[in-house]
Order: C-alpha cells, then structure tokens, then sequence
C-alpha cells in the first residue's frame, strides 16, 4: 500500500532518526511511504485566525497533491500532523476561506478537504492494525515501562484532531503494548511541554516540561515515549533524567532494525 | 348556506400590538357566509364569551370563527362557549393569529395582511364544517404505574387510596428507586430510608396495589380509559409467593464476587441475593449472569440451603396481560457516565466519584458501613474537593455532558459538605461552583449554614484538571474571586455528575407514542398549565422522568399524576373526538395502505357484500375504522391512493377550500 | 474612540470566530491554563474583556506570548468558547501593526542552542511577528 508522506522541516535536520526509523518500520509492515515533491515546511502551528490564508497554503498544496495522487496524507511529527488536519478541516468547513486559499492556489480543480489525513499512529492502528504490528515483532521489549507523551497537538482540538479520547487516550499505550512493553498512565501525559514558547520564555517552558517528566517519573516510567521533536527537545532539555526516544525508535528496536535505520 | 360570525381577540397588546384587529374584522365582514364580525380585547374572557353567545342569538349564527391564540390554548374553551349558545361544538374553527402571525411579525401592515388571510381561510372551513357528536367509551378503572422509585410509590399510594387498583411494573427486583441509595435527605437531614421504607411497606400491604418487580413493559395496544398492556416478569428463580426472604441462600451462595449495584459497584454481591434488608418484596433473586447452577448446572446449594423450598432453576419468564385505563411514566433518573469527563481522572483513580457513590460511602447500609473512607485505601479522607455542574450546563454540540441545568447538585452537594464537616471536623472541604442555585422552601438557608457554620469552603470556578499523584489528587482549578488558580492536594474528589432520564424511558414512549425532548424527557402536555400530563391521553408523568427532580417535587408532581388518574378513573364513560377517519367503502379498492401506517392499530379490513349492476353483489375487502382507537392523526388520509379515507372535521374538501382562500 | 473599540472588538470576533457571549463564567478555562502564572490577564479575561470591549490593555499586555496554543481551554470548555483562538486573534491584532512585532529573525541566533528544532524557531516566529 503507499501513501502521500509529509516529512516536515526538523525531520530533515534535527530528527532524522524520527524520520529513518518512520520508513524503514513502514517498509516492514508493507506500507510504501512516497515523499511529496517539493513540500514546504508547514510552519510549525496552525494560525487559528480564520483570514491568516497564507500561511496555510503550503499545507494546501501537500493535500492537493495526495489527493491528485488519490493517496492519504501521513506524518510522523505531531506538530506537521495538527497543521494538516487543522488545515484540511478549515478547507471541508470554512467556505469562505476555502474559496480564497483555492483563488490562489489555481489549480485545476478546487481543494475542498478531499484528502484524508493520518497521523502514522494512526497508519497503525487503522490501517495497518496494531495486531499486525505485533507479528512483525522479533525483539519484544519485555519488562519495559513506557509512558507515552502525547502532549497537546496530537489530541487538540479534539472537535479536528478526532484521533483519540482527548482525556483518556489509548492509541501510543496500545502500540507499547504491541511492542511487548508495558505501557504506564500518568496524569501529565496529555499535558503541554511548553512548546514553542522555550524561546520566548525558557524558565516556562522548563516549568512544564518538569512536570511531565516528574509525572511519567512518579509512575516509574523508564522511558517516556513521543512522536514530536519540540517535546523531545524540551523535555531532555530541562532536566529529564530518563530517556525520552520517539515512537518509531522504539518500534525500530522491536522489529530488530535499529542498527539498521543507523547505518 | 351557513351564517358565520367572527370575533378577532385583541389578547390585549400580544396580537393588537402587531395586527389592526379593527382592519381585520372590518375586512372579514365581506367574505361569504360571514353575517357579523367584530373584536374584543380578550375573547377568551367572561365578558368575551358573552359577547359570542349573545351575537350568535341576534345574528343566528350557525358557525364562528375566532381569530385568537393557538387552538391548543383555547379551542375547548370556545368549543364549549359555542355549546353554551346552542350551537355544535364542532362548528368553530380558530384561526391562529397569535402564534403564527402577531408574535412573529414584527410590521403591523405584515401582520395585519397575514392575520386577513388566516381569518379568510378558517371562514373558507367552516362553510363546509358539519355538526360532529363525539362517542364514548368505557373506562377500565384500574392504573399501571411503571418505576417503583419514590415517585410511583406516592403516585400508586394515592390511586390506591381514592380506592381504585394499580399496579407498579419495576425492572428491578425491589421498588425504592434511587431514594432508597440516599443517605439523608435535604433541607431537613432525614434519613432517607426512615422516610422511604414505611412508604414501601404501605405499598406491599395495600390490598389495592401490585408490584410487578424483577418486570418490564412489552407491550401497550388501546387509547385512554382501554390500555391493553403486556408486562413480562422476568425469572428471578425463586417462587416468589413461598420465599420468606429470611437470606440465607445469599450468605450461603459461593459466588461472592458480583459487583453489587446497589452499592454502585463498590462492594460485591452473591448470585443470589437480596438488593437491601428493606427490599420490597422482601424475596431473593439469582443472577442468570453469575450463578453456576443455572450457567453450568453445578451448585444448586441455595435450593439445599432453603427451607422453604422457593428456588426454581426451571422458571421461565412468564407474560402477564392485563387491561388498563390509565398508564402513569414514572421511570426516574441516572447519571450520566462520567468516561467522556476523564480530565477529572474518575478513570484513573478510585478516589474520584459520583456524588451518588458518595451517598453509599456515607449510608450506614453502604460497603463501609456508613464510614467515609477512601476506595482506593480504606484510609479516613481529611482533604475532600466537590466539583459542580459536571456534564450539566455544556453546550449542546460539545458532544458530552447535558444543556441543562441537573437542578438537584448544588443541594446534595451543600448536604454532602455540611453531613462531611459535621461528623468529620477534622476534614477540609471544598466545593468548587459556578452558580450556587438553591430555589426551594428553606434551601438557601440550608446552604449558607454548610458556609457560615461549618466552615466549607465554597471557590467560585471550576475544576480544569485532576492529577492522581500518589495517594493524593492534585485538583487543579480557578478561583475567579481571588483571581488565582488554585491546586489542592485532596484526598478524594466528588464529581456532582449531571442526571439523565433512564434509558428505559425512550422506548417506553415509542410504546405509548408520547412524546419526548431532545434530552429524553417526557413532554407535558402544556408546560405551565398540564405539567403531569403527556400530550398522549391517558398517559401521566411523575417524577424526575419529566425533567430534573429533587424529593419534594417529585413527590408534589407525583401526587398531582395520581390526581388526574383519579379524575380519569372516577369516569364511567370517556366522551371521544369526534375528528376520526373514516373511509368511504365504495372508493376503498382494499389496499391495505392506511392499515399499515396507522400508528394506533384502529383500521381493520372487512369482507362486505356489495350491490352490483344486473342485480348481482360481490364480496369486497374495505377499511373498517375503530373510531375509539383512532386519534385522528390523518396519517392513513395521505396514504390512500383512492381518497376513500377522510378526517372527520378536517375533511379533504375543507383543507383545500382552506388553501384556495390563502392563495386567492 | 468608541468606534474604534467597536471595531477591534468586532474584527476580533470575526477573524477568531469566537463568539464571548456563549461564556458562562465558570473558569474551567483558566483553571486548566498550564501557562496560568505566567499571564497578566487569564484566558477568562480575555472573553470577557473582548466581549466588554476592554481590549487595550490586553493588546498591551505579555500574556500574549505566553499562551501555549495548547488547546487545553478549548478541549474543556464546557460552553463550546474557544478562548485560544481570542487569543491568537488579539496577538495577531497587535503584532500585525507596524513595526509590532514581537519577535524578529534577528532576535533568532541568540537564542538558538545546538539541539532546538526547526520547528521551534518557525512556529514562534509564526506567533509572534508578521
């Protein structure tokens, strides 16, 4: 099966690995991930306003090309993903914007949200099924206890994102436990790290991203799992002193080609 | 020819201030038929009515037209002004100039042309209204209240008590309702079940009531005063008329691991058991899902234990069918479940519950024996948070929670704090709100003593977030007087979850076509002037099935729901309407169409012997309305392809002289 | 002056699609807000700032910049309000005047370190400048 994949700017430069581990897990579970030519970075957040139209074309594009290509859209870093659904949302729902972001893109035929758009947590366990995850799985991570770290641009909004329980969500737990690892609940999971705000504000951003860690630490977590550069760097920032790794690390380790992906 | 008069109603300003009534009676006065038109203030009055009467003498009118409110506000009212001056009841018609034109329109010219050709097209009806004589029908003098929650005991002890039968259908296998789960009851701090269970016992030794527990309605066929009603008694197993509820099949039962739903699962039941020590009928109950015998066919030790022999693992559901004159929807409330709230982690940490779950932490019958003790540990709470408005109050598209305000939180919430602060002095309590709503006799003062005296510290704002750290919950939230955000480590949390009406209520009045809200309450007829009524005739409302609920009110509308069945009952005939279907044989080609849409069951088929040419009859198969049954929806009217069917009072030819006189 | 206000104050509305009126008053926004210590006025301030027309000192204030955008106060808000997205539309109202922004491409290489990704320099300059 192949897909539309939209690596992102820090997936080119700061998380390679994210990026490796991402294609080479999908090669195994039958997924072909094909780049998109020529995208552009899609900014990093999503401007709520609803006459920022600019800002939002170079997702439009991507979306346009996968529909062209009559493939789903996937990627790996939350912050991409939240900006592409978002965008695509405001594309099925807001007409008027729809109309000015389709005024400049002329393309042939207008972009109303054709494009279905998947996180690849959600590859996994819509399309692929976190059961087949599971088969794929040589080296299982038993005695590991992992919190994941959804933070707040995978789940949020909810009304868009409709990934998850926003409260309550399962979805990284389940793919830890097909991996063979036990996965932990702790409360700051679906909290923020601080986010972009780390530049502005250090102190900030240092404040949140200690909770979380704390939070994971208290459960007796040994590793706190994410699918986000900025969380990852926030967190190893500002004092974890437990390893935060991405998800598609740990899934490399699993299925035995993490030496691999680093080769 | 008829001789028509009409009288336009001022309603004092609601329809003067938007229609030239004077223009409206002046320009009526031409059309045909219409010998005598004028206006009035308030039709609807004494001197109103009079006016009608006295003109219908003078001018000998046959048929009146009143341009006024809506027909359901006042159309028996001038019916039965039209009877008083010796004309049939049958020929007024109301023209709605009221709700539909002057309360809409904010333009006199507007108004005043829409309020014209809306009396230009009542007047087009009655020229082709004839006399209509309503039938009756017999009453069977028996009621069927169905929810054995406090608010169908009241109902059915003061049916009982006017002397007429009644019989309570109760899905579980005891009556007592939620009230039974309660601790104290609000302002007055009764123990509830002190209060509750003598009520109980009046009900299961009043020769007049039966209780059907353990039982549901299946089916209900017939109309108002002629309920044919199927209830099915589930197996419970044991021979109820034998079992003496001495319990000591539910001690000696080695299934000990049911989750026990009284106790909202917090402690654990038998396969075999006895909900309460009060419960009435005070008779045992297996648990099909739960006891070996009747899963595997090993065990059997209640029937050994018993020594009055009452287990049956043969029973079977049985299916009782009785006749009914009058139904009264008594189906209660539940909360709602709190999985969609998880932001306040009742998920993820036992420490966190329902208010309702706090009622059994602190009943003396409860899992820990009336002690407040944490779940999770069994430890003495000494830090307690209560959270308001919990799924209550949230906007209608968010998906989770109520539009609603559940009414009763904000007061079980102060007796909650108040009953924690006075028997545990030692423990801090917070109640974080929004509004503290407190309209009842004696309930504001209630709830400024859990201030004032006992010291609970009330916080205006809400909860945003609710960490488990350890064995404490980090409560985070606003404080929106001080402007802070506060954390509290509380040792346990009570979620004041919105309620909702049982599940069991929506097919309940798909079964007894009445109608229901958006949220699933029960609708009442008119919701100022026929609050314990449902539209359907018949049907009556009690309790919390109708809208939120505290005891007092409950009990209130369920003694006005028996009054009305009382009224009902104390009938010996039921005069009908006269507006029912009827078809016209010759046309009927036996279809079966308006057989298959009648949502009441009144069109029948008939064979009938028909006269034809050359002096030969054949046997024909045509509609047979029940005219008893019909309710005159005119459903089966649009689904006959041979126009055989007609309305009575709303006749084929009369709808369309309506429409030709709004399109003239 | 009072025309002016109007103004912002509907522009605001508009570009959000927030409506404040729909608030209720119950905090569960700023009772959530994690960046709640770090704000002058709170994420309920701001509905009901907006929706009073009291928006000078918010467009003023360094609570603009401080908000995560993290959706928490959306996600939870009982009434459906959205106080992010007022937020983000008071932000945008001041740092689209000129000369206004907040954050420049020259402020960048001081605060950069070895480790910050991509996506952190793109989004605040995203958030705070035009």
């Amino acid at each position: 099966m192949k897909v539309s994949y939209f690596p992102g700017c820090t997936l080119k430069t700061k998380a390679k690995d994210l990026d490796a581990y991402a294609r080479k897990c999908a090669e195994i579970l039958g997924i072909t991930l094909e780049e998109i030519e020529n995208w552009q970075c899609c900014g990093g957040v999503f401007t709520t306003a609803r006459d920022e139209i600019a800002t939002k074309l170079s997702s439009v594009r991507a979306l346009n090309d996968a529909k062209e290509k009559n493939q789903a859209l996937v990627s790996v870093c939350s912050a991409c993903h939240n900006v592409l659904k978002q965008t695509n949302y405001a594309m099925q729902t807001d007409e008027e914007f729809a109309s000015r972001a389709n005024n400049y893109m002329q393309l042939d035929e207008a972009y109303l949200g054709e494009t279905q758009v998947l996180h690849y947590l959600e590859l996994l366990r819509d399309v692929v099924g976190f059961d087949k995850v599971a088969e794929k799985v040589v080296n299982p991570l038993k005695g590991k206890k992992i919190a994941a770290y959804y933070g707040c641009l995978l789940l949020r909004p909810n009304s868009v994102m409709k990934m998850d329980d926003p409260e309550n969500p399962t979805i990284i737990e389940d793919l830890i436990r097909a991996l063979g690892a036990e996965a932990v609940i702790y409360p700051y999971r679906n909290e923020c790290c601080g986010g972009y705000v780390a530049l502005e504000n250090p102190d900030s951003a240092k404040e949140k991203s200690l909770k979380v860690t704390n939070s994971a630490k208290n459960a007796e977590a040994d590793i706190i799992l994410t699918a986000c550069p900025l969380c990852k760097y926030n967190l190893e920032k500002n004092g974890a002193d437990i390893p935060v790794v991405y998800f598609t690390e740990l899934m490399a380790e699993a299925f035995g080609i993490k030496e691999d992906c680093n080769a | 020819m008829q001789r028509i008069g009409v009288f336009v109603c001022w309603c004092g300003s609601n329809i003067a201030g938007t229609v030239d009534v004077q223009a409206v009676s002046e320009a009526l006065k031409n059309e045909p038929g219409v010998v005598f038109s004028t206006n009035y203030q308030y039709m609807c009055s004494q001197a109103g009515q009079e006016l009608i009467i006295n003109s219908v003498k003078e001018h000998n009118l046959t048929g009146i037209v009143v341009c006024s409110c809506s027909p359901r506000m006042h159309e028996a009212t001038f019916r039965k002004t039209a009877a008083a001056a010796g004309i049939n009841p049958y020929m007024v018609e109301i023209a709605n100039i009221r709700e539909q034109c002057s309360w809409i329109h904010k333009d006199m010219e507007i108004g005043t042309e829409k309020a014209i050709i809306l009396g230009k097209a009542a007047i087009a009806k009655v020229n082709l209204n004839a006399p209509l004589t309503p039938g009756e029908s017999p009453v069977t003098k028996r009621a069927l209240v169905i929810g054995g929650g406090i608010a169908g005991i009241q109902t059915a002890l003061d049916i009982a008590e006017a002397g007429f039968p009644v019989d309570i259908v109760e899905t579980k296998p005891t009556i007592g309702g939620k009230m039974a789960q309660i601790d104290k009851t609000f302002p007055t701090l009764d123990c509830a079940a002190c209060i509750l269970t003598p009520k109980m016992v009046d009900v299961a030794q009043n020769d007049k009531i039966r209780i059907f527990s353990y039982s549901e309605v299946e089916d209900v066929k017939g109309f108002v005063g002629n309920f044919d009603v199927k209830i099915k008694k589930k197996a419970r197993y044991v021979k109820e008329d034998i079992c003496t509820g001495c319990g000591v099949c539910t001690e000696k039962c080695p299934m000990k691991k049911v989750p026990n739903e009284f106790n909202l699962g917090m402690d654990n039941r038998r396969a075999i058991y006895i909900p309460f020590a009060q419960a009435v009928p005070k008779v045992a109950t297996i648990d099909p899902n739960a006891c070996n015998m009747l899963k595997s066919g090993k065990c059997g030790l209640c029937a050994k234990v018993c020594t009055a022999g009452a287990i049956d693992y043969t029973q079977k559901d049985e299916i009782i069918e009785e006749k009914y004159g009058a139904i009264v929807a008594a189906t209660g409330f539940n909360p709602i479940s709190m999985d969609k709230f998880d932001e306040y982690a009742y998920n993820q940490s036992k420490d966190v519950i329902t208010s309702l779950e706090f009622e059994r932490l602190t009943n003396a019958a409860g899992p820990t024996a009336g002690k407040l003790l944490r779940p999770s540990d069994g430890k003495h709470p000494h830090k307690i948070v209560f959270v308001q408005c919990v799924g209550s109050r949230c906007e209608s598209c968010a998906e989770k929670g109520k539009e609603y305000c559940s009414k009763i939180c904000c007061m079980y919430t102060a007796k909650h704090a108040m009953l924690t602060r006075d028997k545990y002095p030692d423990t801090e309590v917070y109640v974080f709100y929004i509004d503290v709503r407190t309209p009842g006799k004696a309930f504001d003062e209630f709830y400024r003593r859990a201030v004032e005296e006992y010291n609970v510290h009330y916080i205006k704002g809400m909860v945003g977030k609710i960490s488990p750290e350890g064995d404490k919950l980090m409560v985070r939230g606003s404080d929106l007087l001080n402007n802070k955000q506060l954390t509290i480590d509380a040792d346990l949390v009570v979620l004041a979850a919105a309620i909702e009406p049982d599940k069991s209520a929506r097919p309940l009045a798909t079964m007894l076509t009445a109608s229901m809200d958006t949220n699933d309450f029960f609708t009442e007829a008119h919701p100022k002037l026929r609050p314990v009524e449902s539209p359907t005739a018949g049907v009556f409302l009690s309790g919390a099935c109708q809208g939120p609920k505290d005891i007092p009110e409950t009990v209130s509308q369920a003694s006005a729901a028996a009054a009305k069945v009382i009224g009902l009952l104390a009938k010996d005939k039921l005069t009908g309407n006269p507006c029912v279907a009827q078809a016209n044989e010759l046309m009927c080609n036996g279809c079966s169409s308006c057989e298959k849409v009648c949502p009441y069951g009144a069109i029948t088929y008939v064979d009938k012997e028909f006269r034809m040419p050359n002096r030969t009859t054949a046997i024909r198969r045509v509609a047979s309305v029940n005219p008893a049954v019909c309710q005159g929806c005119g459903a089966c009217t649009v689904a006959c392809p041979s126009g055989a069917m007609d309305l009575n009072g709303f006749l084929n030819k009369q709808i369309i002289a309506e429409v030709d006189a709004i399109c003239k | 002056m009072r025309k002016e206000i109007e103004n912002l104050q509907n522009e605001i509305i508009r570009i959000s699609g927030v409506n404040p009126r729909k608030c209720m008053r119950c905090g569960k926004c700023s009772g959530t807000c994690p960046a709640y210590d770090e704000m002058e006025y709170h994420p309920h301030q701001f509905v009901s700032m907006v929706e009073s027309g009291d928006i000078e000192p918010l467009l003023n204030s360094k609570s603009l910049y401080q908000c995560l955008t993290c959706f928490a106060c959306v996600d939870r808000c009982p009434r459906g309000v959205e106080p992010a997205k007022l937020i983000e539309a008071v932000r945008l109202a001041a740092v689209r005047k000129q000369g206004q922004n907040h954050m420049t491409a020259n402020d960048i290489p001081e605060k950069l370190d070895e480790d910050i990704p991509q996506q952190a320099l793109v989004s605040a300059l995203r958030k705070y400048s035009k």
